[in-house]
């Protein structure tokens, strides 16, 4: 076993080339030049899944429009749970963000004088959603990249794989990585750790999300003994494509797409969402919020009026009345994702689709700074959960979210370095553990093998976690995770390379999405309620009086998950009634 | 598309023959034979996915997004290189399917690539706005019409891929010639109605390391994936640099 090199140091180290992690780079190279700022990514920063997000992001800039009314509709379309103080200090930044992104090159689309065009989107009563085409996060991540390679003092660690917080003396000093093409473990230290590692869709079989969405940062903030919060509330997006999982942009419905059952009939007007008009009206039937549609889809299954597919039922988004010019014009990406992977022309043909894993609203507990009850470990975007989306997310705010939070966290990481000494000398020992834990597993003769037991985990967290849920379902998927942690002890890796160790990593990331389902269960059972994302058949509605709270799940010694509450901050929304199309 | 009517749940399957090398105990790379599902709705990734969870979990290739947009999974399939999660097993049957790294690029392991040199050319072209005065935030957005982004939007689209530098016959014999995409990256500044930094551009790529090792192949538009159209990049820098003032100044080496 190496020693490895002398480690590196430097002042604020970001986990995560995303949207998220590249934001709080600029704003901590802005706030202060003379701090040593490092990224690190397991992909390349242009890979990072931000790179796939289509539809828009939302910024009140319209003369119509709102602060407040965008603020309610995120409190109401996240059902009460998120936290009014970061909603409203959140739509308050999010333009400001957004026009420092056009200031960086970011193409979006335009109106015809010159000015920011804006889209409608679900559960917004206002047409706010800033959009480049439907390619949006694609020309968001690399303007934003592009625009961090003016900093060359910005240090990268590109295909370098996080596996461990460092923390000693109450505080976090740095992490344990492996880098890729080497194989090296190796330390790097620093003075604070802002976590921006993106979602953890790859915890169940069918998700929109990419293959590197393995909730890494979520779980190393747990072991770490940092809370994750409302790790229950998943989002199923109504409109997947039915192999892949690809997603088909909420803007589809927002240029005036229909959502049609097997009858050719707009089934969501029977389920509380508004009547059908020929054109898209706002908060109304196919622009309702995606719970409620990824909800409707399960009961058209009940009644038997959804279509066939190889893959299972499905129902048709129909975007023919459209026309070839505006599919071409706003939702080109729609079409060339349809002909390629579905060999179906949106412009003359129906498209199937069914609902999907899209994100996480749970995740690492921060405050509206994004810090964490750790000293000196911070988090933004998907990873994170501040929380802004409650219950369920509103389209179009996750990527403002990245820019808004991950500024404030790479400000707040700033401030907090400056005051903060360095390392301790007991993180040489955590060093050594993990570089012993990992370099275990190269070549690891175990029995199990990772792809086994990840589809396992999959199928178990698909029947337990899915749009509508059980007690008794969420404690038997519970207890076969606790099998699969067990057996994991016994994995093999039977790559015994060093150079580029894919088997390693989807071990490691295994590992961590095994945790992070556990968390997500274990909340799950103790909210004893319907609320957003997080559907019981055996507890139907909402319950202010016992729920109307946050749920904290801490990891005990022994592994398993303790939960606390934590009150959700009100400040000028009580709670009401969510009213759609009505 | 012959082949496209394979069904479903059909049993057939199809041979990939893909390039293996280990740098601890190969020489040189060879070939593996894996037999994957033909299925209409498999993409050179799922065979190769296929292979790596149920045949030989060690082998090394990157794909992230699996819908054609972060760049991560070009390799070369029958001598071309192409996005493997655009490239569907059906349009290369019988087989075999011969997958290999992309050309151009060192080799680390299997179908993985270094693309160190690639990315550390980024920065050199300066892709970002650059402005003799920045507006504040506050004061809003520069404007800009439908028509100004459409000159340079078809640049804007490029996913660092790489298949135009595996396709080059130029970067594989000049290894300081900056490339396709990222003469591409230029054009798409230059050509963005908010900058203003053409000239500074201009001076790093009118010489031979830049715009002019090009030869005119055209390679890297035919292959480029997302219709960026390097080579007509490539051309409107030379024109460009050809009018310019340093002309003078870059002639006798761009004549080269
Ligand atoms: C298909 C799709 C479409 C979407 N469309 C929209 C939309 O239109 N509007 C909207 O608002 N939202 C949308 N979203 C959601 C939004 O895109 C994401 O929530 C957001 O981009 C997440 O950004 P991020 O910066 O938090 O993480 P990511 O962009 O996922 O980046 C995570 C980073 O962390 C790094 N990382 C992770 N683990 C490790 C580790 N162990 N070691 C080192 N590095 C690590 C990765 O390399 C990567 O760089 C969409 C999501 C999907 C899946
Ligand atoms: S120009 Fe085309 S082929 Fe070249 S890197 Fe960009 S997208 Fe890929
Ligand atoms: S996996 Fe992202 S482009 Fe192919």
């Amino acid at each position: 076993m190496s020693e490895g090199p002398q480690p590196a140091s430097h002042d604020v180290l970001l986990i995560g080339g995303g949207l998220a992690g590249l934001r709080a780079a600029v704003a901590i190279a802005e706030a202060n030049p003379a701090l040593d700022v490092a990224v690190v990514s397991k992909v390349y920063p242009m890979r990072s899944h931000s790179v796939s997000a289509e539809g828009g992001a939302a910024g009140a800039i319209a003369e119509d429009d709102s602060l407040d009314e965008h603020a309610h509709d995120t409190v109401s379309g996240g059902d009460w749970l998120g936290d009014q103080d970061a909603i409203e200090a959140f739509i308050a930044e999010a333009p400001r963000e957004l026009l420092q992104l056009e200031h960086w090159g970011c193409p979006w689309s335009r109106q015809p004088d010159g000015r920011i065009a804006v889209r409608p989107f679900g559960g917004m009563k206002n047409k706010r959603t800033w959009f480049a085409a439907d390619k949006t996060g694609f020309h968001m991540l690399h303007a934003l990249f592009q625009t961090t390679l003016k900093y060359e003092e910005l240090v990268r660690y590109d295909e370098w794989f996080v596996t461990r917080l460092l923390v000693d003396d109450g505080r976090v000093q740095g992490v344990v990585a492996v880098e890729l093409m080497s194989g090296e473990v190796q330390a790097i230290h620093a003075k604070a750790v802002v976590l921006a590692t993106g979602g953890c869709g790859k915890v169940f079989p069918f998700t929109t999300n990419a293959n590197i969405n393995t909730g890494d940062g979520m779980s190393l903030a747990y072991r770490a003994g940092a809370p994750l919060k409302d790790m229950e509330m998943v989002q199923y997006h109504p409109t997947g494509l039915p192999f892949t999982g690809i997603l088909i942009t909420e803007a589809a419905r927002a240029e005036g797409g229909y959502l049609v059952n097997k009858d050719g009939y707009r089934y969501l007007q029977d389920y509380d969402l508004g009547t059908p008009s020929p054109t898209p009206v706002l908060r109304s039937m196919e622009l309702g919020p995606r719970d409620r549609l990824s909800q409707a889809f399960v009961h058209e299954v009940e009644k038997g009026r959804t279509a066939d597919s190889p893959y299972g039922p499905v129902v048709h988004l129909d975007l023919r009345h459209l026309g070839a010019k505006v599919i071409e014009a706003k939702l080109p990406m729609v079409r060339e994702l349809c002909l390629r992977y579905e060999r179906i022309d949106p412009v003359t043909e129906l498209v199937p689709v069914r609902p999907v894993v899209h994100y996480m609203m749970g995740g690492v507990h921060t405050d509206i700074h994004g810090a964490t009850p750790l000293a000196g470990l911070y988090a933004a975007g998907e990873t994170a959960c501040v929380s802004i989306n409650g219950a369920n997310r509103l389209g179009s705010n996750s990527l403002p979210e990245c820019l808004v939070f991950g500024a404030r966290a790479g400000r707040a990481a700033a401030e907090y370095v400056a005051s903060v000494g360095p390392s301790s000398a007991g993180i040489a020992a955590q060093v050594r553990d993990e570089r012993r834990r990992v370099e275990a597993l190269i070549g690891s003769d175990g029995t199990e093998r990772v792809s086994a037991l990840r589809d396992e985990m999959q199928a178990t967290m698909e029947e337990a976690a899915g749009i509508y849920r059980t007690g008794p379902g969420m404690s038997k998927g519970a207890d076969a995770l606790g099998e699969l942690q067990e057996r994991m002890s016994g994995v093999r890796v039977g790559d015994s390379s060093r150079t580029f160790n894919t088997e390693l990593v989807a071990a490691l990331e295994l590992a961590n999405m095994l945790d992070i389902a556990q968390t997500m269960l274990h909340t799950g059972l103790q909210r004893e309620e319907s609320r957003g994302a997080h559907q019981r058949l055996d507890f139907p509605v909402r319950d202010d009086d016992r729920f109307l709270t946050h749920l904290l799940a801490y990891r005990d010694a022994d592994g398993s998950a303790r939960t606390e509450q934590l009150p959700v901050t009100i400040t000028r929304w009580p709670p009401g009634e969510r009213k759609y199309g009505r | 598309m012959e082949g496209r009517s394979v069904s479903l749940t059909s049993k057939a399957t199809i041979a990939l023959r893909v390039a293996r090398y280990r740098p601890e105990t190969d020489d040189k790379p060879h070939f593996a034979d894996y037999d994957v599902p033909l299925r209409k709705d498999w993409t050179v990734l799922d065979g190769l996915n296929h292979v790596k969870n149920e045949l030989d979990p060690s082998l090394a290739f990157r794909w992230s997004c699996r819908m054609g947009i972060c760049g991560s999974c070009g390799m070369n399939v029958n001598g071309a290189p192409k996005l493997m999660c655009e490239t569907f097993l059906t349009d290369h049957a019988p087989g075999p399917v011969q997958v290999e790294p992309l050309n151009n690029f060192p080799v680390i392991r299997d179908l993985v690539v270094d693309i160190t040199s690639f990315v550390q050319r980024l920065p050199q072209v300066k892709p970002w706005i650059i402005r003799e005065e920045e507006k504040p935030v506050d004061e809003g957005e520069y404007l800009q019409t439908p028509e100004e982004l459409e000159v340079f939007q078809q640049y804007s689209m490029c996913i660092n891929c790489m298949l135009c530098y595996s396709a080059c016959p130029v970067v594989g014999l000049d290894p300081h010639f900056i490339g396709p995409a990222a003469v591409a990256l230029a054009e798409r500044y230059d050509l963005d109605s908010r900058d203003e930094g053409t000239a500074e551009r201009i001076s790093l790529l009118s010489d031979h390391d830049g715009a002019f090792g090009c030869t005119f192949v055209g390679e890297c538009t035919r292959v480029c994936p997302k219709g960026v159209d390097p080579a007509g990049a490539i051309q409107r820098y030379k024109l460009k640099a050809a009018q310019s003032s340093v002309l003078s100044m870059i002639l006798p080496r761009g004549a080269r």
